[in-house]
């Protein structure tokens, strides 16, 4: 089992201002599951993000990526990160859907050199997998959040990810086009085999479309099928007492 | 031959001129997408603190200017990671404090009379032949490194956390960045002048941006745009004893005024 494992975090802690935000966090992920972390706003979400991503250290604990510490991990664009504020309206920025596409590629071709005939041919699959090769030469302010959403995730792609991490995704997009969304995810990590992890408030959502759930709130609450998670009530424990009642218990 | 180009001083001031429309929008095209186009006025005061000092110690002017320029850069960066305060209220303290050197110095210098007008304005008739070779020299350094880099610029300007994570030297790039626009500021201080030098390097790139193409074109556009204002700035300058720094931007205002123009009608 461990060899396919390709993200490991043992006993990681990390404090912001005093306050503990993670407290003994442990689990791992194996390559080509489809992870869902769900938890309050606040229970530390974004910081296990992007304490994974290397852009926080934290105080205590380890973080291996593929094997390696994380601290030392070469090829960084093998894990793809498509940012919260990938749906947020304001981008006023004078580039085409093709340039920021292609910019995903960037660290890929490595510093000085040019893209070349591998690296065009990447940028083109991932337009048309996100379906927005009719798009190429729009800008980018001129697109939807459901569009918008799509080029970001086909930046992401086109340095040929071998895990995609996606932080709240759907904020800002319409009902119709979340669910596309939701089924173009599942596409990626059935068919292309890319490991997904998928960060939500929405516990609906992530039920219904992941095969493993990770529940935080500071620590680690549970972590296991989404079955498990819906059955054993740990909503309760997640998100407190009031909130609980407005979900459908079984 | 125009008889313009008859003198050496003006095909000097033409060419140092033409080297700097070229770089400036090049390098204004990054700051103005980061929101970041007050740096460009920020480190032309700076500069001419550095000139103060070049003026008063009796050495190379052009050389100091430059040298206090990147070397405010470091510390207006270090202010902004600090976080202590906003990185606007660090572009504003390192204003003040280069206007303020600059007065005080070049009153020790005795400078006001001969050198400040043309140091805040820009006069064509001080390029020297040293100038020029400076120009020429760090003008190709700066395109090269710009078309080396440019798909790690684009990267940062547009997403640069994005960029951090897939392993892109942000810092170091950023760093780069802006000793470009330091070193550029201080050699477009001859040409425009301190006070309008942001001007070359913002108003070109706005005016391209009205045309709503992708940032390569804009890149293009704003050299164009910017080679045009310098150009017949300079002419109209030279044939109606104009100051050469103000006509150039009040050139490059009246081009933008026109790109409004006909961005509407399309």
């Amino acid at each position: 089992m461990s060899e396919n494992k390709c993200i490991e975090l043992e006993d990681v802690n990390f404090h912001y201002n005093g306050n503990p935000v993670l407290e003994h966090v442990s689990f791992s992920v194996k390559a080509g599951e489809y992870l869902g972390i769900i938890g309050p706003n606040g229970g530390g979400k974004t910081t296990l993000l992007k304490i994974i991503l290397g852009l926080l250290r934290p105080d205590s604990g380890v973080v291996k990526i593929f094997g390696q510490i994380s601290d030392e991990l070469e090829k960084r664009y093998r894990i793809g990160y498509v940012p919260q504020k990938a749906s947020q309206a304001e981008f006023y920025f004078p580039a085409t859907v093709e340039e920021i596409v292609k910019s995903g590629r960037t660290a890929r071709a490595g510093l000085f050199r040019r893209y070349k005939e591998e690296d065009y041919k990447a940028v083109e699959k991932a337009m048309e997998i996100a379906g927005i090769a009719e798009n190429r030469g729009q800008l980018i302010s001129k697109l939807s959040g459901g569009e918008r959403q799509r080029v970001f995730i086909a930046r992401t792609l086109a340095g040929e990810p071998k895990i995609l991490i996606l932080d709240e995704p759907a904020v800002g997009v319409d009902i119709a086009s979340q669910e596309k969304f939701y089924a173009f995810l599942t596409y990626l990590n059935r068919e292309l085999g890319i490991t997904i992890i998928f960060v939500s408030h929405d516990v609906g959502v992530i039920a219904d479309e992941v095969n493993t759930v990770l529940c935080l709130n500071h620590r680690l609450i549970c972590h296991g099928s989404p079955e498990r998670f819906i059955k054993e009530e740990f909503l309760e424990e997640v998100y407190g007492k009031k909130v609980t009642s407005v979900f459908h218990r079984h | 031959m125009l008889e313009i180009f008859q003198y050496d001083f003006l095909l000097r001031a033409f060419t140092a001129g033409i080297i700097i429309a070229v770089i400036a929008p090049m390098i204004g095209i990054f700051l103005v997408v980061r929101r970041y186009s007050l740096l460009a006025d920020t480190l032309a005061h700076v500069s001419l603190a550095g000139a103060a000092v070049g003026i008063l110690t009796k050495s190379q002017p052009a050389l100091t200017a430059i040298l206090f320029s990147v070397l405010s850069v470091f510390g207006i960066e270090r202010l902004r990671s600090a976080k202590k305060i906003f990185g606007e209220s660090a572009l504003a303290l390192f204003l003040w404090g280069g206007l303020a050197g600059a007065v005080v110095i070049l009153g020790l210098a005795k400078g006001f009379n001969v050198n400040l007008f043309a140091y805040l304005f820009g006069s064509i008739t001080t390029v020297s032949s040293g100038d020029l070779y400076l120009v020429a020299a760090l003008g190709a350094v700066i395109l090269l490194l710009i078309s080396a880099c440019y798909k790690e610029f684009f990267f940062i300007s547009f997403d640069e956390e994005l960029a951090e994570v897939s392993g892109v030297n942000t810092r170091g790039l950023n760093l780069t960045l802006l000793i470009m626009a330091a070193v550029t500021v201080s050699l477009s201080m001859r040409i425009v002048g301190v006070l309008l030098i942001g001007a070359l390097m913002v108003i070109p790139v706005i005016t391209a941006m009205q045309f709503n193409r992708s940032f390569r074109q804009t890149l293009f556009l704003s050299v164009i745009i910017s080679l045009l204002s310098v150009i017949t700035g300079l002419f109209l300058s030279y044939y109606f004893d104009l100051a050469s720094g103000g006509t150039i931007v009040l050139t490059a205002l009246a081009i933008f005024l026109m790109s409004l123009f006909i961005s509407r009608e399309n």
